[in-house]
């Protein structure tokens, strides 16, 4: 039996700056090829931790603390760094968040969008130049010459975030990390972005891991949901189950918060007071069991 | 989005130049500018376009006034001192050594100044804390009188008037290079570059400087303007090359003491001085707007 793609076990990681506070609590989730699994909460939950653990970017002020996080099977963690830097940017890559600052001002597109291209597959030359122009035509990008002598400040953001996007899949990769990348964006061209992922995600297969604190997001692109809060996972499941049977307080006051386009006057309540005791009390209750 | 659709075969030639055509749309780039390379080819070509030899002394020619004064000589347009140098070729051939300096010192100075503060600011720790101390202490020092120190233990002459600049003014570069980078660094394409898995330093050296590069520029010039202040400081008190060679400064103080018989000796260079410095200012100012917009929109 071959190993999931992703298994995250018993992830802790505490940030080393402010006294040693967890940032991820006993995180465990596993993605299977060609899944796709939002990781949702609000800031500081750790979902942006756990994407940079993944793509091995980590922050030296946020430690791992314990548990494993494997790919196929094999444990990033503890794995040589040089193979650990073949593998980024080729087996896992990354779409970053905000598309006004992902890409590099100085250099044109094309040099950008085939970075990955030349370090992990060698390309060069024509065929680079041909594939590059492939990249953006998959993407829905007209005039892909014009577009790949551009730099990024001639692009809309819409533009960009498919660039980006183009990049991201470009090597082939077997697990893209989405950090928000439709946060930075206005509701029209997010909806396109996310068509768009959802597309090159099921021609190409890749398993993707999509953050975000948005749960309409996750409804329409994600198969499978991990919801988390202070860096604990509170609930986890397909995106059916969490949003239809949502079984803790916490996911269905958020799924309550979420506006409601189809009943006016309902939505946008606030997550009430009482549920950020109880959470409080449960993460508590996990922290007097796990010290000695 | 329109003016980006350029019309169907771009020449290479006609995309290298593309990059340059805000600087042009900038005035004091293109006044300023024009007026440096203008300045930059009369110190090249000064042995052809001085019309006397500057070291040449002539006693029956001495303190002369300038053209459209009473007792002009044809061929010293602009008058000529009280040992009978021609004050036009003095300047012509001060504009080499002021130059040089300016150039090199400030080249210098950039060097030193943009790499401790690119390291600074993209390798924190360690790095950083040693770097930010030293130009804390350099800062508390008075640059001028130092830079009279420094001449004055490494004997006078063009090499140690370089080198004090360098010495005093990496500074500058340090702290605005590395305040650069650490915003740089904190951007998502930084990011990006190292999730694709480069290496720390191919980051620093071809995503990050290429966006810090125009701070350098701009910084670039307005240090030569400092330096050239500098030199002519240090030839003023006499600290520079010898007092016979022409120099800015020299010729200043030179015409400070002949003043009252003949005032051009002091007011053509000093007036070139202060055109010139103007010039790298305004440069230096105007390159800083015309490359950000491109740069960071």
């Amino acid at each position: 039996m071959t190993p999931p793609l992703v298994s995250i076990e018993a992830l802790s990681a505490s940030s080393v700056r402010e006294g040693g506070t967890p940032v991820l609590r006993d995180v465990s989730l596993t993605l299977e090829r060609g899944e796709v699994r939002g990781l949702v909460g609000e800031s500081g939950a750790g979902k942006s931790t756990i994407a940079k653990a993944l793509l091995g970017i980590l922050p030296e002020t946020i430690r791992i603390t314990g548990g494993w996080l494997r790919f196929e099977g094999r444990d990033l963690l503890t794995m040589p760094s040089g193979e650990l830097r073949a593998m980024r940017g080729r087996d896992i890559t990354l779409i970053p968040q905000d598309p006004q600052t992902a890409l590099n001002p100085a250099r044109t597109i094309e040099a950008q969008l085939t970075d990955g291209l030349r370090m992990k597959l060698g390309l060069r030359g024509t065929a680079l130049h041909a594939r590059a122009i492939e990249l953006l035509e998959e993407v829905q990008i007209r005039e892909p010459d014009r577009v790949l002598r551009s730099y990024p400040h001639q692009l809309s953001g819409g533009m960009r975030q498919r660039i980006l996007i183009a990049a991201a899949f470009a090597p082939g990769p077997k697990l893209v990390v989405a950090d928000e990348p439709t946060t930075a964006l206005d509701v029209t061209v997010q909806k396109e972005i996310l068509r768009l992922m959802r597309r090159m995600q099921e021609r190409h297969g890749t398993a993707v891991i999509f953050v975000t604190h948005d749960l309409g997001v996750v409804a329409k692109v994600c198969d499978s949901v991990t919801l988390l809060y202070a860096g604990k996972v509170i609930e986890a499941g397909t995106t059916a189950d969490v949003i239809e049977r949502p079984q803790h307080a916490y996911t269905k006051a958020l799924i309550a918060a979420g506006p409601r386009y189809d009943r006016p006057g309902q939505g946008l309540e606030p997550v009430p007071e009482a549920i950020f005791r109880q959470l409080r009390a449960e993460l508590a209750g996990t922290a007097a069991k796990g010290a000695p | 989005m329109a003016d980006v659709a350029v019309s169907a075969p771009v020449t290479v030639v006609n995309r290298r130049f593309r990059s340059l055509r805000p600087l042009l749309r900038e005035p004091r780039v293109v006044w300023a500018g024009g007026f440096l390379i203008a300045l930059a080819l009369v110190a090249i070509f000064a042995p052809w376009i001085a019309p006397k030899d500057p070291l040449e002394q002539d006693l029956m020619m001495a303190s002369l006034p300038p053209i459209g004064f009473e007792g002009y000589e044809p061929g010293y347009y602009l008058g000529t001192d009280d040992l009978g140098r021609d004050v036009l070729s003095r300047i012509i051939f001060g504009a080499r050594i002021a130059l040089t300096v300016s150039l090199v010192a400030a080249s210098l100075a950039g060097l030193i100044g943009s790499l401790l503060g690119l390291a600074s600011g993209w390798y924190r720790g360690w790095t950083d804390r040693i770097v930010s101390r030293l130009v804390d202490i350099w800062m508390s020092f008075p640059p001028v009188l130092l830079s009279v120190l420094l001449v004055a233990v490494m004997g006078a002459g063009l090499h140690s008037v370089i080198i004090a600049i360098a010495i005093i003014d990496w500074t500058r570069f340090s702290r605005v290079v590395r305040a650069e980078t650490l915003a740089q660094s904190s951007l998502d394409y930084v990011t990006a570059a190292e999730a694709i898995g480069f290496s720390r330093r191919h980051i620093l050296w071809r995503e990050i400087l290429p966006n810090v590069a125009p701070v350098i520029i701009a910084l670039l010039s307005l240090e030569m303007g400092i330096a050239v202040i500098v030199e002519a400081i240090l030839s003023f008190v006499g600290l520079s090359i010898s007092s016979d060679a022409p120099t800015w400064g020299g010729m200043v103080a030179q015409g400070r003491q002949v003043l009252h018989e003949s005032w051009w000796v002091l007011v053509f260079p000093l007036v070139t001085l202060f055109a010139t410095v103007l010039a790298f200012n305004l440069l230096g100012n105007g390159l800083r707007n015309a490359l950000d917009p491109v740069m960071r929109r």
